[in-house]
């Protein structure tokens, strides 16, 4: 298969961070220098022009381009911080049968030529619009968070991959919160994974900062300086190949911080 | 640990629980059996086995357990006591 390949980023469960991850995967990928087209096939709640900050510069959506009221390239906003990420957003007014399965893997298969990544934001739930953001991957990425119903959805989630023949699906736990890990009051990512029985690729901590991001639409990818947007460029390196070393779990206590001070 | 937590009459760690829970539902879910459909299984169980053998029927019990992606279905039925003439 030639050209860009074709990543779609899915859950199940609504409400765990697909778009977030979607949002920032794409920056880390075009910081790293990969020319990125993410699209959003949410038709009828899209929200990642939303998360990067671009929901003022768009004219033509996904369900113009499939209706034959632009050319595909007119639909594509050029994100104004990074010249090589590119949005192709959803159509807000229209429902999820308006993009056909058919019409998303053309799609695609358009863009693949030109681009070195497609991140496709998969809608929530295991319906139409979900089969129709599966239907071009190359790849998928399971996003879940450490809690019984998020966990629940991936594995039917995972199931319905294996049955389709698509993969092989990677784990993200997003929002993954130390310290009440450490408390044993949240499941571990030994656990999820166990559960699971699929590969890591990143986890991503709870962190505030994608918060403040979402509100100002500049996603934490775009800085060094929260622990969210380094685990973003973390999973951006291991998609690109690289060898990333999970960071410790658990942040050092305050004895073994003491211990290790005094070791070295 | 187990025991320090037993003598305490401490409730397991809330991750635990999630845990053992998250076992059970998705191994009903990928068998796609639910526990009313276990319940089902074991009183047919429970009637086709004591046509033949007397077994006690409170202590039979039907359950899965799973590897990672293989699931199977235990029925454990204790037997009330040995008939009369049995032979190991």
């Amino acid at each position: 298969m030639m050209g860009a390949r074709v990543v779609t980023i899915t859950s199940g469960k609504g409400g765990v961070g697909k778009t977030t991850v979607t949002a920032n995967l794409s920056v880390a990928l075009a910081m790293r220098g990969q020319r990125v087209v993410a699209i959003d096939a949410d038709i009828g709640l899209r929200n990642l022009d939303v998360m990067l900050g671009l929901e003022n510069r768009i004219v033509y959506d996904l369900v113009d381009v499939v209706e034959g009221r632009c050319r595909l390239r007119q639909a594509l906003v050029r994100d104004k911080r990074l010249e090589n990420l590119f949005l192709l957003p959803a159509a807000q007014t229209r429902d999820k049968s308006a993009v056909r399965i058919e019409d998303m893997v053309r799609v695609c298969e358009e863009l693949r030529e030109s681009f070195d990544f497609l991140l496709i934001d998969s809608p929530a739930g295991i319906e139409h619009g979900f089969r129709t953001a599966l239907a071009p991957a190359d790849e998928v990425l399971i996003v879940t968070n450490p809690e019984v119903a998020a966990v629940r959805d991936a594995d039917r989630v995972i199931g319905l991959l294996e049955a389709e023949g698509k993969g092989p699906a990677r784990l993200i736990i997003n929002r993954l919160k130390p310290d009440l890990v450490r408390r044993g009051d949240m499941l571990d990512t030994a656990a999820v994974i166990e559960l699971l029985a699929i590969d890591l690729i990143g986890i991503i901590p709870e962190d505030e900062a994608v918060i403040t991001a979402a509100n100002t639409g500049r996603p934490v990818a775009f800085s060094d300086n929260s622990l969210a947007g380094r685990e973003f460029h973390n999973i951006a390196r291991r998609l690109l190949g690289e060898e990333v070393p999970f960071a410790p779990l658990k942040e050092p206590g305050f004895l073994e911080r003491l211990f290790r001070r005094i070791l070295e | 640990m187990k025991l320090l937590e037993k003598l305490r009459h401490r409730e397991p760690p809330s991750g635990e629980v999630a845990q053992e829970r998250l076992r059970l539902i998705l191994a009903h879910d990928r068998a796609s059996i639910s526990p009313g459909l276990l319940e089902v299984l074991k009183d047919e169980i429970i009637a086709v086995i004591s046509r033949h053998i007397p077994i006690d029927p409170e202590g039979v019990q039907v359950t899965f357990t799973e590897g990672p992606r293989v699931h199977r279905l235990v029925a454990d039925i204790p037997l009330r006591s040995r008939p009369r003439g049995w032979r190991e």
